[in-house]
């Protein structure tokens, strides 16, 4: 930790590995983030829309989706797919490069690793993890609207304005700015588990599978008192 | 068996000296007292058996781990008492070439030459770089190979790619772990030759560390031998051919 800190205000941050992980984190996990926000949104809406109908209270559907959504499941459960593909891979990778002495070579050759290795990545998590997680709840959104007109019709204009209606900036910015220290946390286990690793595969594959572990629980820790933070700074 | 003398008494300027150092790994002392000198333009050996400590010492004089007595002084400077900086700058005049090679293998050989060049040196000038690059991968005779990846290179040509990536900060010092493991007797000699050229060429001190008496025969002007942590016979490739010492006849059968 003491290390990373030192070296972020050093001369000479590589802008070119940075600019690479952003590419290799954000939009390599478009897909899989894409794809899971979807299926949130549209799962909620079929589980949730017949409780609600038997109340009278379909027409909350989108609002209660949103809210969920955005507050609490998007960022959360974005941020566990991301411990899972980028902090695995950032573990293996570095976990793989200290085997092979690969790191070791690049401090004898007078550069600075921790610069070009975790700074990097760490900081390209800490920005394209909260941008995911804004990129997953629209998402979830959509799927919450198809799954809205899979037993009946709303157009998507309707159904957004529905969502946002209960929504407001204090839902939006303590959700953001929890999936910034989600990424942080993803990108710094990751890389402190790849550094840390034992020699030898088995040590690559241990911080491959420590990193997600390890990562998985901070996040549910770091939700946890974010929750907290939330409850007794924002809605009160 | 006893230690012997292993610093010779000559007017030559001395770049790694290394004084009654300790090295253990929880109970086990792999390296017990040990003393040695590298002296300018000099190619010493360290011939020692597998898990006899020659790397562990190679590693100490270079920084990446720590003695636990005594005293590495590499160009005039004492290893442990550098602070991050110094010790960098240190590491710029000490090449080190990995037993794997360590090539950095998300970047293709060009951009793995261009690394230190950028990061140590602060080469910016496109042309300088490419000027640099091309003289070390003739040195290595792969100019071919600039634009593969690791993962196409053969073990023999990664050796020399990762040599030549050594070679391209001018080292004075070149420190090599184990150069010839794992390669074929042909492409063995081939590295072999081609450390003892470069020597020639660009005049480095190298400290040599194998196990393989075919590259000692070939690069040494001199050789020690490691056996349970400490020097047991130090030589001329001739002279220890002669050697009474078991261990050291067993290297030349």
């Amino acid at each position: 930790m003491g290390r990373f800190f030192r070296n972020i205000f050093k001369v000479g941050f590589e802008w070119n590995e940075f600019v690479r992980q952003c590419y290799l984190i954000g939009y390599k996990s478009f897909f899989l983030v894409g794809v899971t926000g979807f299926v949130i949104g549209l799962v909620i809406t079929i589980q949730t829309d017949p409780t609600m109908k038997s109340f009278g209270a379909q027409s909350y559907v989108p609002s209660m989706v949103a809210i969920s959504v955005i507050r609490e499941i998007g960022p959360v459960v974005i941020a566990l797919i991301c411990a899972g593909r980028i902090a695995s891979g950032i573990g293996a990778e570095l976990g793989s490069m200290n085997v092979t002495e690969q790191i070791d070579a690049m401090e004898v050759s007078g550069a600075n690793p921790i610069q070009y290795l975790v700074v990097t990545r760490i900081f390209a998590c800490t920005l394209m993890i909260p941008l995911l997680s804004i990129m997953g709840d629209a998402v979830a959104l959509l799927g919450g609207f198809t799954g809205e007109n899979i037993d009946g019709h709303i157009s998507l204009i309707l159904y957004f304005n529905k969502s946002f209606k209960y929504l407001d900036f204090s839902d939006l910015f303590p959700a953001v700015i929890k999936t910034v220290f989600f990424g942080f946390t993803v990108g710094f286990i990751g890389c402190y588990k790849g550094y840390q690793s034992k020699r030898g595969t088995e040590g690559v594959g241990d911080a491959a599978n420590s990193a997600v572990v390890y990562t998985s629980l901070w996040i549910i820790v770091l939700d946890g008192i974010a929750a907290q933070l939330t409850n007794l700074f924002v809605y009160q | 068996m006893e230690q012997v003398e292993t610093i010779e008494n000559n007017s030559k300027e001395v770049v790694i000296n290394i004084q009654h150092v300790r090295k253990s790994f929880g109970r086990h002392e792999v390296l017990h007292d040990i003393n040695m000198e590298l002296q300018k333009g000099e190619n010493l050996v360290v011939l020692g058996r597998s898990g006899e400590g020659k790397s562990v010492a190679v590693k100490c004089i270079i920084g990446l781990l720590e003695q636990d007595n005594g005293i590495i002084n590499v160009l005039g400077k004492e290893v442990k008492t550098l602070d991050e900086n110094s010790i960098k700058s240190m590491r710029v005049k000490v090449g080190f070439l990995f037993q794997g090679g360590a090539l950095y293998d998300s970047m293709s050989v060009r951009e793995n030459l261009t690394f230190p060049l950028i990061r140590v040196l602060n080469i910016r000038d496109n042309k300088e770089i490419d000027k640099r690059i091309q003289e070390m991968l003739e040195n290595v005779g792969l100019k071919e190979a600039i634009d593969k990846m690791p993962s196409e290179l053969s073990g023999g040509m990664r050796k020399r790619i990762a040599l030549a990536r050594t070679l391209i900060l001018k080292p004075e010092i070149i420190l090599y772990d184990e150069p010839t493991t794992g390669l074929d007797p042909i492409t063995a000699k081939e590295i072999s030759d081609l450390i003892l050229n470069l020597h020639r060429k660009y005049k480095s001190s190298s400290l040599i560390i194998t196990h393989d008496m075919s590259c000692a025969r070939i690069t040494a002007d001199r050789i020690l031998v490691l056996d349970k942590g400490i020097f047991v016979a130090a030589g001329t490739y001739d002279e220890l051919e002669k050697s009474e010492n078991e261990l050291v006849r067993s290297f030349f059968k």
